[in-house]
């Protein structure tokens, strides 16, 4: 009886592990995977010495909060972090905004020129806007003498360069959307005596707001990590963005020693996106599948 | 390949066609806009449209002095038509697609089509340093550098001063004149005095503060003192250069330009360099240039060098085929990865997906330019963890095989979260009926998930493929936060071994060694046109492969 009943739950446990068990070790260790890069940084950023030779996967010698004191007093870590939030959510807010007009207009409307139009979007999307670094450096060369308060070291400047890829972002993802919504909704509203304005702001709006949320969100992150073009525009301590004042703490010979501040200011850059992004997480994930199938 | 899909400067995704859902009524006469005329004109509406129009007529006014100032009568005219154009645009009832558009499109224009352009006239000149302006600025460059201390000349009081940051800010001269006392400022651009009032002076003559400058202290100056002693303000009777850091002298030009042969001659040695017009640049009977030289036109001189200079198209094809494995290995590792996790949490008796989910993802949330200076210090041969936590002791970054496996590897981390979501997504989306249907039909898993999970998923994720691709192929965070191309050949300073197009053609811009505009901009063009013609031809296989699937 007892070999029978043993032979049974051997036999139901190595088919649980088949069907379920197998899948749970593939989680586990791509949790292992994304998580150990992390806890080394939140290890360093907690390491009272904050320096690199001597921090590992786990803090050893002891906890302490002192990098995130010394990365506010031995760097511009607020001002850089203020100048991001204004310069990512701007530009984010801004390009969402004007290309979801362009996707409005592309979706419901038909004009002349709406294929060719839709085509070269398409066309210089695929000529990134960095490749002409060397050309938006020197014209903006020319920018800061004309007006040096939309020139280099201002984050005024970096925002109009970043809206002039604002059409090629999303548009043609938004396009997706508005074409799912039915025509008749505006249409209707239209009979109703309602402007074309009214129809974009008070009904096509409010109708895509996740995926205007979504958009919104991919272009902040993309905006905070965006470094090349930022690094060739702020040179100077005070309008320089994370991405770049970071880099710069980890420089030549201040790299070991500078580590554990350096780690400190990431866990704090990630603060807010980490926390939009799982609130959107549902979101992105239908979003940008949707998009896609749907182009 | 943490953000494929959107940010300023990043490829973005969105490749196809039109939905093929919900045809759009083409056929259908645009009776709206008919309606839309007699659509009443709403006090928000006005209010909107007068506080907008008033600001863009704001906006255009200020840009209009500066530009008068210069005397940039195209520029003002293109403003002043831009303007009046947005005016009537706004105003007029008709045209309404076209309000939609062209708030878009005018920055679309001005900051990106324009700047290729002007990367497509740059490609065709020698533009860079040592040939930044005109050829008359050149003559004042080597006269002015060419200035020697004359026995018995005068000597200023001298201090370092800058407007913008003490370690970037571009240098100026504070100068007091020992005879009269009055204090000038000087830069390449010659001297120009400055009001007694807003200018302190210390006994001895040394200015130590003057209103809308910074004053370096000494180790502020010392520490850019290679700049300084290259920094020459041109004056009258020859130029001023720095003895010292807080000493200056009035020299005399040693080379002199000659009109007569068109050329610079020594006045010391009697030595002569001949302006040649097609290299913009002095050039002696031996062959020797002088380092000042002009930008001038030089054909396809740029293009032809990437393809013919051993030097270059050696390392260049090096590059470039790296890039394409960089950017498949990237794509196709994230997939792939993203994928196989996806399809083991995809099972209705799997406990704790949203938990697995949510640290899973963590990595695509991280701020990707601080993973991957974290990364890099993780390879750190030293004192890095990866070292450490497996007892290695690899050069990482010192030997090109396993730099390219780490740089791999780090975007391996950093994308397959996003891969993960997308393709977590798509799975959704498959009907379970159909593998259902093919296991009653006795095939066993893999069979129905080579036959039917598989082709519905590249399907629905390969759009994001091409563009994760693309992305990737310039993907200049990856390379330039962690390995900044190293390793370097020992011969070839300039091109390492994983190096992309990108970051390759940024060096050649803004590094060190000297900008070379020019050649970076035909490079940029080359990447172009292998981008365009990749996405193409990819564009194309997927739109045949969706009508055989769809």
């Amino acid at each position: 009886m007892t070999t029978l009943n043993r032979k049974t739950t051997g036999r139901r446990r190595s088919r649980w592990f088949a069907q379920v068990g197998w899948r749970h070790v593939v989680a586990v260790l791509a949790v292992l995977f994304s998580l150990f890069p992390i806890v080394f940084v939140l290890s360093a950023a907690l390491n009272p010495v904050g320096t690199l030779s001597t921090t590992d996967l786990v803090p050893t010698g002891g906890v302490s909060l002192g990098n995130f004191g010394g990365l506010f007093e031995r760097t511009a870590f607020g001002r850089w972090f203020l100048n991001s939030l204004l310069i990512a959510g701007v530009a984010s807010f801004a390009s969402v905004f004007l290309s979801a007009l362009a996707a409005y207009a592309f979706s419901r409307m038909r004009f002349r020129g709406r294929r060719v139009g839709l085509l070269s979007l398409l066309l210089i999307q695929m000529f990134p806007q960095f490749l002409a670094i060397v050309a938006i450096y020197l014209i903006f060369g020319t920018i800061t003498d004309l007006w040096p308060s939309i020139g280099f070291n201002t984050p005024w400047g970096l925002l109009l360069l970043y809206l002039g890829g604002a059409l090629g972002v999303n548009t043609w993802l938004m396009k997706g959307f508005f074409d799912t919504l039915p025509r008749e909704l505006d249409e209707s509203a239209t009979v109703d005596g309602a402007s074309h304005a009214q129809v974009f702001f008070r009904i096509m709006l409010p109708l895509v707001a996740p995926i205007l949320a979504v958009a919104g969100l991919l272009a902040f992150i993309g905006t905070i990590n965006e470094f090349l073009m930022a690094n060739v525009f702020l040179t100077s301590t005070d309008s320089k963005t994370l991405a770049v004042g970071m880099y710069g703490l980890l420089q030549s010979n201040e790299r070991n020693n500078n580590f554990g501040i350096f780690a400190a200011g990431t866990l704090l850059t990630a603060i807010p996106t980490v926390l939009v992004f799982q609130l959107l997480q549902r979101y992105i994930v239908s979003g940008l599948t949707a998009g896609a199938v749907k182009g | 390949m943490s953000t494929p899909l959107s940010g300023p400067g990043s490829v973005t995704q969105t490749p196809g066609r039109e939905p093929a859902g919900s045809p759009p009524s083409r056929s259908r006469p645009s009776r709206s806009r008919v309606t839309r005329d007699d659509a009443p004109i709403t006090l928000t509406g006005l209010a909107g449209k007068v506080l907008l129009l008033g600001l863009t007529a704001g906006v255009a006014v200020w840009a209009a002095f500066p530009l008068i100032a210069a005397g940039m009568w195209v520029g003002l005219a293109l403003l002043a038509a831009s303007t009046a154009g947005l005016f009537y645009l706004y105003l007029t009832r008709r045209h309404i697609p076209a309000k939609y558009l062209v708030p878009g499109t005018l920055f679309l224009i001005a900051f990106q089509v324009f700047p290729v352009f002007h990367t497509a006239s740059t490609a065709f000149t020698n533009f860079g340093d040592g040939h930044r302006g005109s050829k008359d600025d050149a003559i004042v460059a080597i006269q002015s550098s060419s200035v020697t201390q004359v026995p018995g000349s005068a000597e200023y009081a001298l201090s370092i001063a800058t407007k913008g940051d003490p370690v970037t800010g571009p240098l100026v001269f504070l100068v007091t004149d020992p005879g009269t006392g009055a204090v000038s400022v000087g830069d390449t651009g010659g001297l120009r005095q400055l009001d007694a009032a807003d200018v302190t002076v210390a006994t001895g003559g040394k200015v130590t503060a003057a209103d809308g400058y910074t004053v370096l202290n000494f180790g502020q100056a010392s520490s850019r003192s290679r700049e300084i002693t290259d920094l020459v303000v041109p004056t009258a009777g020859g130029a001023l250069r720095s003895s010292g850091l807080s000493r200056a002298y009035e020299g005399k030009a040693v080379r002199a330009y000659e009109a007569g042969c068109d050329c610079v001659r020594d006045t010391g040695t009697g030595q002569t360099w001949t302006a040649d017009e097609q290299a913009g640049a002095f050039v002696a009977a031996d062959g020797e240039r002088l380092a000042q030289g002009w930008k001038v036109n030089v054909g396809l001189s740029n293009f032809t060098r990437v393809l013919t200079d051993e030097n270059i198209s050696g390392p260049f094809l090096g590059t470039l085929i790296w890039n394409f494995a960089f950017a498949i290995g990237s794509t196709g590792g994230t997939f792939l990865l993203g994928m196989l996790i996806a399809l083991a949490l995809h099972s209705p008796r799997m406990r704790g997906t949203n938990l697995y989910r949510v640290l899973l993802v963590l990595p695509y949330a991280m701020p990707s330019f601080a993973m991957l200076l974290a990364w890099r210090d993780m390879f750190n041969a030293d004192f890095g963890l990866i070292n450490s936590l497996f007892g290695l002791d690899v050069d990482w970054f010192g030997q090109a095989w396993t730099a390219r496996f780490a740089v791999i590897l780090v975007q391996l981390w950093l994308g397959y979260p996003y891969m993960f979501l997308v393709a977590t997504g798509a799975l959704q989306a498959i009907p379970r009926e159909l593998t259902e249907a093919t296991s009653v039909d006795g095939a066993s898993p893999w069979q129905s998930f080579r036959a039917v999970t598989l082709p519905l998923l590249l399907v629905a994720l390969s759009p994001l493929l091409i563009s994760s691709f693309a992305f990737n192929f310039n993907n200049f965070n990856a390379i330039y936060l962690t390995t900044e191309g190293a390793p370097f050949p020992a011969d070839n300073p300039t091109n390492g071994a994983t190096d992309l197009l990108i970051t390759y053609t940024y060096r050649l811009a803004f590094g060190g060694q000297g900008a070379q505009f020019g050649f970076a901009a035909a490079i940029s063009l080359f990447i172009f046109a292998i981008v365009a013609v990749v996405s193409a031809v990819s564009f194309r296989r997927t739109r045949q492969q969706e009508e055989v699937y769809a």
